[in-house]
């Protein structure tokens, strides 16, 4: 009976103190990282020259990096920050890519051999399948940032505008 | 002064927890691949291991013996060490966002790391003091994140080494943490 109620003490006090714990370190989404992280388009395109949004958006925040390396995101983003940052509003880095209409990959499945290798290259988990099973774009969370294109090595992956594409899900 | 000093030399060195006692071996080949990698678990282990080993310690002197619960003993220090591993994971994303994706699956993990439970049980029995228990949980650490540092070093320099085709991958980081154990079992004669 003691053990029982020490242990559930023990319990009670942890889970008391962990859900304080949580509250005190909870990100309130207001640091400067944050906010400039929530206007990129979070297609972890990588194409700005750092992995993924969020690193990008940290480089933004050190004033290493312009705000006008987003080609996802296009004039939309580069104001937007501008705007936030209280920055000039500069044209797009060509460098970086065009601005293009949104994409969206599509897999021709009857050519696709399974081999994992647009899985693993998908930024965003968009891509489902196996190995030597047939893989399928989930069209919801395919952000069309182009990763997925050259792994393939049957090239069976198309880009398609996506306002016309359906999704196969 | 001497007496920490020993503690420190102990754990580090002669009774090295990875590679003399062979706890913790899941992160020591897990997380070994790469360099920073490998020296953020080890600091995020030093501060889990060094915190369960004194609270743990704690807990053990001025409740469960005062109570006579010793055979509660394990089933508390997991309780403990579990939720030291929650708190510095809050601490971690709070502090430092990237470190947190950089060590991902790995940190929850800490609280299965046999190390941990395998320090605080043992620390128990070796030590008599609570500055002793917390020496002795620092020291392991620092044996830990040692051994972390030095095997994922070798690691990165085998990755580029021409290994045979039957030795690549694991086969070759096993016989070199092998090797590795063979030269801390050394540290043997220092007692």
């Amino acid at each position: 009976m003691l053990g029982v109620l020490v242990i559930s003490l023990l319990a009670l006090l942890l889970g008391c103190s962990l859900g304080r714990a949580s509250r005190w370190f909870e990100s309130d989404g207001s640091s400067l990282i944050e906010q400039i992280d929530q206007l990129l388009p979070q297609t972890q395109c990588a194409q700005c020259g750092y992995p993924g949004c969020k690193p990008y958006a940290a480089a933004i925040a050190d004033n290493i990096a312009p705000i006008n390396q987003c080609p996802p995101g296009g004039e939309a983003t580069v104001t937007a920050l501008a705007e936030l940052l209280n920055r000039e509003v500069i044209p797009l880095n060509p460098e970086f890519g065009v601005e293009s209409p949104a994409l969206l990959a599509v897999i021709r499945e009857q050519e696709c051999i399974g081999c994992t290798l647009c899985i693993k290259a998908c930024p965003v988990d968009a891509i489902v399948g196996a190995a030597k099973l047939m893989h399928t774009v989930i069209s919801d969370h395919c952000t069309g940032c182009e990763l997925c294109i050259p792994p393939c090595p049957v090239d069976c992956i198309d880009l398609v505008s996506a306002a016309s594409s359906q999704s196969p899900l | 002064m001497t007496d920490i000093l020993l503690i420190l030399a102990g754990t580090i060195l002669v009774n090295n927890f990875v590679l003399v006692n062979f706890l913790g071996l899941c992160p020591f080949m897990g997380v070994s691949r790469k360099l920073d990698t490998a020296l953020c678990m080890g600091l995020a282990t030093t501060f889990v291991l060094t915190l369960a080993s004194v609270c743990s310690y704690s807990f053990n002197l001025w409740v469960l013996e005062p109570l006579d619960l010793g055979y509660l003993r394990l089933i508390a220090f997991i309780v403990i060490i579990a939720g030291l591993v929650q708190l510095t994971e809050l601490f971690i994303r709070k502090v430092s966002p990237l470190l947190h994706s950089v060590l991902g699956i790995f940190l929850p993990l800490i609280t299965t790391n046999c190390a941990v439970l395998g320090v605080a049980l043992l620390s128990i029995r070796t030590n008599t003091s609570f500055i002793g228990a917390a020496f002795y949980g620092f020291g392991a650490a620092l044996g830990f994140t040692l051994v972390l540092i030095l095997f994922s070093a070798m690691r990165e320099r085998i990755d580029a080494a021409d290994v045979p085709q039957p030795f690549k991958g694991s086969a070759i980081a096993l016989i070199t943490a092998g090797f590795m154990s063979l030269a801390f079992m050394g540290f043997g004669g220092m007692n």
